[in-house]
């Protein structure tokens, strides 16, 4: 599926890897925590090669959620569900209860704690997923499409989410197709189409890019098919930030 | 683990004379060694059962899907020659057991790699079962494939979580798959009640009477293989009462344990 592929990801770095249904994306990051593993080449984590360890082992520092989650959640409570992979690493029940609540806080889950994930909504079940996940607090971080089913405000919330989470030194990787997302997150854009990476560089060069994003099925953020339209404008806008930052000095200057 | 073994038993679309041949007709076909195998113990019977399938599965272009289902089942029967050796079977017994659990697995390959569910879904509805029942079992053989890729899917983002499979006693590794199996129910669950929502917006079980744009008819071949079918298995019936076979003895038994 995958051919070709050479990508280096900095400790730290903000990484979307973006590109059509069938592309590899999926693909891709089942290869960084060792689910996959390459038939042809080798894949790094940490400088540990994926064939040399086990998925249990790696999973500690490359937390992957999931795209649906009701592939994962089996637990009667919400507390039991996010404590699952903390009894799976073997930590004491002082320090599970203790994060377990910390993460529950974060992502506003804890009038839920004592509830049956299953009786949540699609949203919150999302959350309960991302949540076991984060709680084990693993250095790099990969979501496989996140912003499905969530409405703009969670989706808002997410984006506030992960940028913290980046802030914090702790790599995320972001599969997505949602370009309206990734203008406003401004990370590393990779293209991938056909199993090969297309281009690999910043989102604004890259979400501004008529034939790469065509080739790749998505369609330029709204803001840069507005601000490609009309002359004079910078080609390189892509969010309603830096949007309106161009606009209020444009207009003030006229005054 | 893989859930390989499923890709063994999921239908692809192919011109071939074994994808053409009337469903009908075929299950006859299949019924009739899925019998033959169960009426002998006799290894070198069983063998022939299993080899004279490699021609169907060569004209039926899928060597290559059936190899992974046999793959698949390997460590079943693996387990059940050890389980009939230990259990104080002889050799050739166990070995004739193995092989038959083989060809019963490849036949039932074959059919379900060449006979599309909806060819199932359309002889069983010329046969007068009633529609819904008729429906129910191709939804089942079509959701198969869909359940496998799920099931892939859950232990994926189960060892994500650091669960290991294969880790701990007996009792401990039956309860690592308490993670697996309860999210594929509950999904199987929540597909179910959407499809079911998704069928009654469209006004399944209005008519009594449905009518099918396509008849399914046997033609000559189709009658051929039946006959021949026939034919063998009375044959077979025969000869397993009555024939001499020739025996083949491999003069080794496993220690009795008890």
């Amino acid at each position: 599926m995958l051919r070709d592929v050479n990508l280096h990801i900095e400790d730290g770095d903000f990484v979307a890897i973006m590109g059509e249904n069938g592309a590899g994306k999926t693909t891709l990051v089942k290869t960084f925590n060792g689910l996959l593993k390459p038939t042809d080449g080798r894949v790094l984590i940490d400088d540990v090669e994926t064939r040399k360890t086990s998925v249990a082992a790696l999973a500690r520092s490359v937390g992957l959620v999931f795209q649906n989650p009701d592939h994962q959640l089996f637990c009667e409570t919400v507390r039991d569900e996010v404590a699952y992979s903390l009894r799976n690493f073997g930590y004491p029940s002082d320090v599970i209860e203790r994060r377990v609540r910390g993460v529950l806080e974060t992502l506003d889950l804890m009038p839920y704690v004592d509830s049956s994930p299953f009786m949540l909504s699609g949203g919150e079940r999302k959350r309960v997923a991302l949540a076991s996940v984060l709680v084990w607090n693993p250095k790099h971080i990969v979501l496989d499409e996140p912003t499905i089913g969530q409405d703009y405000q969670q989706k808002d919330r997410l984006r506030n989410f992960i940028v913290q989470l980046n802030a914090q030194q702790k790599t995320v990787v972001v599969v997505t197709h949602d370009v309206e997302f990734i203008a406003e997150c401004r990370p590393r854009v990779v293209l991938l189409s056909g199993g090969r990476i297309m281009a690999d560089g910043k989102a604004e060069e890259i979400l501004t890019d008529k034939a790469l994003t065509e080739r790749a099925s998505l369609l330029r953020p709204q803001i840069s098919l507005l601000f490609s339209s009309v002359a004079g404008l910078p080609r390189d806008v892509i969010d309603v930030f830096s949007a309106k930052a161009v606009i209020n000095s444009a207009v003030r200057k006229r005054k | 683990m893989s859930m390989r073994i499923f890709e063994g038993f999921k239908f692809t679309k192919l011109q071939t004379p074994i994808h053409a041949m009337d469903p009908r007709a075929k299950f006859i076909m299949i019924m009739v060694v899925f019998v033959i195998s169960l009426l002998f113990t006799n290894v070198l019977i069983l063998t022939i059962i299993l080899l004279a399938q490699l021609p169907l599965i060569w004209l039926g272009r899928s060597m290559r899907r059936w190899g992974g289902s046999m793959k698949g089942g390997f460590f079943l029967a693996g387990l059940i020659f050890l389980m009939n050796l230990v259990t104080g079977s002889t050799f050739t017994y166990s070995l004739a057991m193995t092989i038959r659990f083989l060809a019963l697995l490849s036949s039932f390959s074959i059919f379900f790699m060449t006979t599309s569910p909806d060819d199932l879904g359309l002889a069983l509805e010329q046969a007068h079962v009633p529609y819904s029942l008729c429906f129910t079992f191709t939804t089942a053989v079509r959701l198969v494939p869909t359940m496998a890729v799920d099931a892939q899917t859950v232990i994926d983002a189960q060892r994500s979580r650091g669960l290991e499979l294969d880790k701990g006693n007996l009792l401990k590794r039956i309860r690592n798959y308490i993670p697996i199996l309860i999210p594929l129910i509950v999904s199987a669950i929540r597909r179910s009640v959407e499809l079911a929502e998704a069928l009654e917006s469209r006004a399944f079980g209005l008519s009594s009477r449905r009518q099918s744009l396509i008849v399914l008819r046997m033609r000559i071949s189709d009658y051929l293989v039946t006959i021949v079918s026939l034919l063998l298995l009375s044959l077979a019936v025969w000869a397993s009462l009555y024939a001499q076979l020739p025996l083949i003895e491999i003069p080794f038994q496993f220690p009795r344990l008890w």
